[in-house]
Parts: C-alpha cells; structure tokens; sequence
C-alpha cells in the first residue's frame, strides 16, 4: 500500500486484543499492570502501552524505541499494484540510487522473497519481524503477499508477520490476515473528512470502477475505520501511520488520532510528508512543503495522552534489511541469497535473542536506579539535546560521522524521545565538507547541547556559536544516564545564574537530507 | 479497439494484469502488453476498462486505433 512512500514503509504496525479494554487502562494513570512504573510515567521504552500490548511489541523493532537497538526487521517488496493514487506517491520512481522512504529497487515473487526472508533470518539472528508494504499495496495483490506469508510460515514459525496498506481491501482480506496468524496490520490513514481526503487522494479503484474526488475518499476512509475496527475485534494489533501535510491535514490529524484511538488502534505513528519537486509526485511538483521538526514535534505533543504516539519511526526503505538505522540490504540481493547455503534454525535463534534479553532487562535495572535524581527539583524548563549515536542506546559517534542525531526532551519528568534528524555526513573520507557543517547545525540549532563521542575544533567553535553546546564529556556511556547527569547540571547552573534560560527556535531542516536517510 | 499499453510509461505496477476480465495482459521485460486479441474492452463485464480505471499512470492504456472496434456477439 500506501507504503511506497514515505509512510509506510516505515514501520509496520499492530495489535491486540481486547482494545476496548486496553484502552481504558491505558488512559488511567497509574493503572500499568506491569510493575516497575514509577507514577504516572512508564518504565523506559514502554511509553503508555498497556502491559499485554507491550509484550507483544516490545520485540518489535519498530514499536519499541528500546527494541530497535537489539532487533531487525526486514520488508519485501512482492506487491507493486496499488488501489488507490495518493498525491505524495509517484510509482514511477525505482531506481536503484534512490533511497528514500517507501522505495524499493527489488521486486520479488513470493518465492524469492520467502528464500530472502531466509537468507536474512539465518545470518542476521536478530531479525524477527518480516513486513510486507509497499510500494504497492499488500491487500491489491493479495495472492503474492498471502503467498509469500504462507511459505514464510512454513519454515520459520517465530518470525512475526506485519503489513502495511491503504486499508481499502482490508475489510475483504480480513480472514485471510487472522488464519495467517498476521501480527500487525498498519493503516495509513490521512484524513476522517472526505474533503480533507479529497486533496490528498486523486482516486480509487473499488469495485471495479475509478471514483473521484469527495466520493472517493469517503469510500477509503469508510472501509479503512472498519478496517480498525475489524482488527481490534479480532485481536490483530492495528498501528495508524498518518502522513502531516501542512495546510492540509497538520491539524486535522488530531481529530484522525481520537478516531482510530477509539476504534482500538494501539499505536499512531505521524510522519512528515516527504516531498520535493524531483520525486514528481503531486505533491512535489505543486511545492506542497512537509512539516518543520518543530511543527511535528508540536502535532505529536498535542496528540499524546489521546494514545501512544510513536516518535523514533525513520521512515525506511520498503526493502530496508536490518537494524534501523543501518540498512544490509546490499548483502542479501536476489543474485546474492540464490547462492547462500541457507539453514534455518529457530532453536539457536530463541538462544541469541533470549541473551538479548537477558542484557536488557539488567540494563533497564541499572538505568532505572540512574534516573531517580532528578525528581526533585521542580523546575519546568524543558530542553532538547541532540545525540550522535551509532546505536545501543550509547553515545557512540564522533559529530562528523554522524548520518544522524537522536533528539530527546529533557525535564525534571525524565528523558522523552522525540525524533531522528537525519543530516548529512560532514566528515566523508577524512576531508570535512564545510558545506555540510552549516546544514548540520542548522538541523540541530533547536538543542541546547549536541552529545558526540568526540568532536573536532572547528564544528565545536561553529556550534558554540550557534547557541548549542557540545558535549563529549560522556563518550561512550549511556544516553538517558549522561544527558540526565548534564540537564542537572543545566538545571544547577541555572539556578545559580551562572547561565540563562532561553528558549530556542525551530530548526530549518533540510528535507532533502531526510531521502538519504536509509 | 481493444487497448494498448505506452510502454515507456508503464510503472511495471502489475496492478491492470489481475484486473482485465480477459487475462489480455502480460508481463514483457519489465513492461507490461495487451493482447489486441483478446482485450474486449471490458465490454460486457465492466462499465469502464478496467486497466484504464486502475493504472497510475494517466493515458498509459489508451484505445488501439489501427485495429477495428470490438463488436459483442450476439
Ligand atoms: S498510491 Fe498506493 S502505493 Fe502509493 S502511497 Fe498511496 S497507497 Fe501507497
Ligand atoms: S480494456 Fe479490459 S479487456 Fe481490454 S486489456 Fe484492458 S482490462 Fe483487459
Ligand atoms: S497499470 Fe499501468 S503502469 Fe501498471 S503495469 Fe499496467 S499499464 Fe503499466
């Protein structure tokens, strides 16, 4: 579906069971059945999940921002039809420079895709989620993407299955996706007003017939509520990616919030329209700008406390292999996995990932106990830093290596994740690009300080005078813990008047940067 | 006429093969072709050609006009 482009790809999503239920207990403060939640706040990584959509997710790469540092996921591209035009979408686009959100460079049959999944699973034991999105959409070729489900169910019963669609087949196929035994079905869903949608979707195809116009996107938005409706009754977790367009749906998207939420989605993801002029969408060539880091941090502010919202999405590849934010699809290209010696083992695989967990339950533990210190002080100033990071929740990269930083919110309530800044690389083969130095601060000059591993003299003069202060006191220890200790000291200096207050803009980002981003 | 496909348009989507009520499409390096013998245009099963009505390509499937016009039998 819908996941060529930019959202979908993304992440696929889904879940549970007794939604109704489960959302009652997750509005409630305090009712966290799972233990360990301090107050109203929640146990790191779960966010406001209730606990039993929580072990389900927490596995899952793109759920769970604390997952995504130990676990892969990988889609496959075997269903390019789609039912519907959405103006940020130009299915004409694959080639295989191009690596931009929904794209794929690969189509494959289901067998070739089942054989990948393979591939990837016996090489890469931390893969255990297998999506099926764009470009195209999984529910407008059904046979391929069913197919390919089955045969991976075959040989690998542990690898959770997800989808991503437009949701405008999704009532039909709805059977088919439990039999399957289907994990999370993502909907993009742009719009609850045929009018709003109207802007967004040129035409569907329903029924054997083109519709236009109002009429379309009232057809789409009613089959894709049912559809959320249909996947909470039934127990399949239904995740809502929800593109931001501004001056179309920016505002409108809080209204599309309390509709899915109600209906049991468990999850709402909202990305920022990816557009420019080359990708001859719609959207591109009219100069339909995407959203500024500001303007989605405040869209997904205004949201929160309605449901979960999901901020660490990246937007991948459709064909994206790997952890985030570190794409191999290159090693597993069809030439490459006909000739791997392919061995799947689902007992040596639950061995890996149990001492995956093993780790990580110590160091949530150990993180837990760090993060108590703060508390009482009851400052109200928040602050956003910018942390370079190669992942394990580490500070572990130099400021010019860095293809992106991870943004978190810091208060007196604790660290709060809000996004990836993709930015080009400023140091490529030893020489810095001093052309890129301007375009990375630029990205960042919304934080108070930039956390790096280490950091040369002149981007560190650059960045002081940009009003952000780099901070390579904590190389190599972890995140919450070190920007927990220096907001302290933040705090402190202050208080002391040693240092003032200001509150800081938002960043001009460059859009273009974000394409390149894996 | 039946309908032909402009080849240097064609995504390559697949999505018109599944839907033509003939199975007059197929897959040709990459692109995909309509069979002038068996495309009906739709007549007598749809309202709209139906690779038309789905393909994301506007005036991609278009009318054949060097062949004559599909007559329903009676
Ligand atoms: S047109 Fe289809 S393939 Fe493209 S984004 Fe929309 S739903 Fe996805
Ligand atoms: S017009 Fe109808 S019959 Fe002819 S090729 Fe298109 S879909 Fe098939
Ligand atoms: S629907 Fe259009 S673009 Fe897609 S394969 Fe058919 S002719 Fe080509």
């Amino acid at each position: 579906m819908d996941a060529p482009t930019q959202q979908e790809a993304s992440s696929i999503g889904n879940e549970i069971g007794e939604i109704t239920q489960l959302n009652a207990v997750q509005m409630r403060c305090g009712r966290n059945s799972g233990g360990g939640t301090t107050g109203c706040g929640s146990p790191a990584g779960r966010g406001d999940i209730p606990a039993e959509t929580w072990e389900k997710v927490k596995n899952h790469p793109c759920y769970s921002e604390q997952a995504h540092h130990h676990y892969a996921r990988m889609h496959v591209g075997v269903a390019p039809a789609c039912n519907i035009q959405c103006n940020y979408c130009n299915r004409k686009y694959d080639c295989t420079n191009e690596s931009r959100p929904g794209v794929v460079s690969e189509r494959l049959t289901p067998e070739q895709a089942a054989r990948k999944v393979m591939a990837v699973a016996s090489t890469v034991p931390q893969m255990t989620v297998v999506g099926i999105a764009g470009p195209g959409d999984p529910l407008a070729n059904p046979e391929k993407t069913f197919k390919t489900f089955e045969l991976i169910r075959e040989v690998a019963p542990d690898l959770k299955l997800c989808m991503s669609t437009n949701g405008l087949a999704l009532p039909d196929h709805i059977d088919t996706i439990k039999k399957l035994n289907v994990d999370h079905v993502t909907i993009t869903i742009n719009m609850v007003d045929p009018e709003i949608g109207a802007k967004i979707y040129p035409w569907i195809f329903y029924k054997h017939k083109r519709y236009t116009g109002i009429q379309a996107a009232k057809i789409l938005n009613d089959r894709q509520l049912q559809g959320v409706e249909m996947l909470a009754k039934l127990g399949i977790l239904c995740k809502i990616n929800s593109v931001m367009i501004p001056g179309i749906n920016d505002q409108h998207l809080i209204e599309v919030n309390k509709a899915v939420k109600w209906r049991g989605a468990f999850l709402h993801n909202i990305v920022p329209l990816i557009s420019s002029p080359e990708h001859g969408t719609v959207f591109g060539l009219r100069g339909q700008r995407g959203p500024t880091p500001g303007e989605l941090k405040a869209l997904h502010d205004s949201c929160e406390g309605d449901m979960h919202m999901m901020r660490h999405c990246r937007q991948c590849r459709a064909d994206a292999v790997g952890l985030l934010g570190e794409d191999r699809r290159a090693e597993f290209t069809t030439e490459k996995i006909m000739q791997m010696d392919v061995k799947y083992d689902v007992e040596s695989r639950k061995i890996y990932q149990s001492n995956i967990e093993e780790e990580r339950s110590a160091k949530t533990i150990a993180e837990r106990a760090d993060l108590t210190k703060c508390a009482d002080d009851d400052s109200d100033i928040k602050v956003l830093v910018a942390v370079a990071t190669k992942g394990s929740g580490l500070i572990n990269e130099h400021f010019g290596h860095a293809k992106e930083f991870q943004v978190y919110e810091l208060s007196t309530s604790g660290v709060k994740f809000v996004g990836h800044r993709p930015v080009d690389v400023y140091c490529q083969g030893g020489y810095a690009e001093e052309r890129n130095l301007g375009t990375i601060i630029r990205s960042i000059n919304d934080c108070h300080a930039v956390f790096i591993a280490k950091i040369g003299g002149c981007p560190r003069a650059e960045l002081i005078g940009a009003g952000v202060e780099p901070v390579d006191l904590y190389a190599y220890e972890p995140i919450d813990k070190s920007t927990s200790a220096w907001f302290e000291a933040y705090l402190d200096r202050v208080n002391s008047g040693a240092i003032k207050h200001i509150e800081l803009g938002d960043p001009a980002i460059c859009r273009s940067t974000l394409i390149s981003a894996a | 006429m039946p309908f032909k496909i402009i080849a240097s348009q064609c995504t390559g989507c697949s999505a018109c093969e599944s839907e033509c009520p003939n199975v007059a499409i197929t897959e040709k390096g990459g692109t995909f072709v309509i069979d002038p013998k068996k495309c009906t245009e739709c007549i007598g099963h749809f309202d709209e050609p139906q690779c038309v009505a789905v393909c994301p390509v506007d005036n991609t499937c278009v009318i054949d006009t060097s062949f004559a016009r599909f007559q329903v039998r009676a």
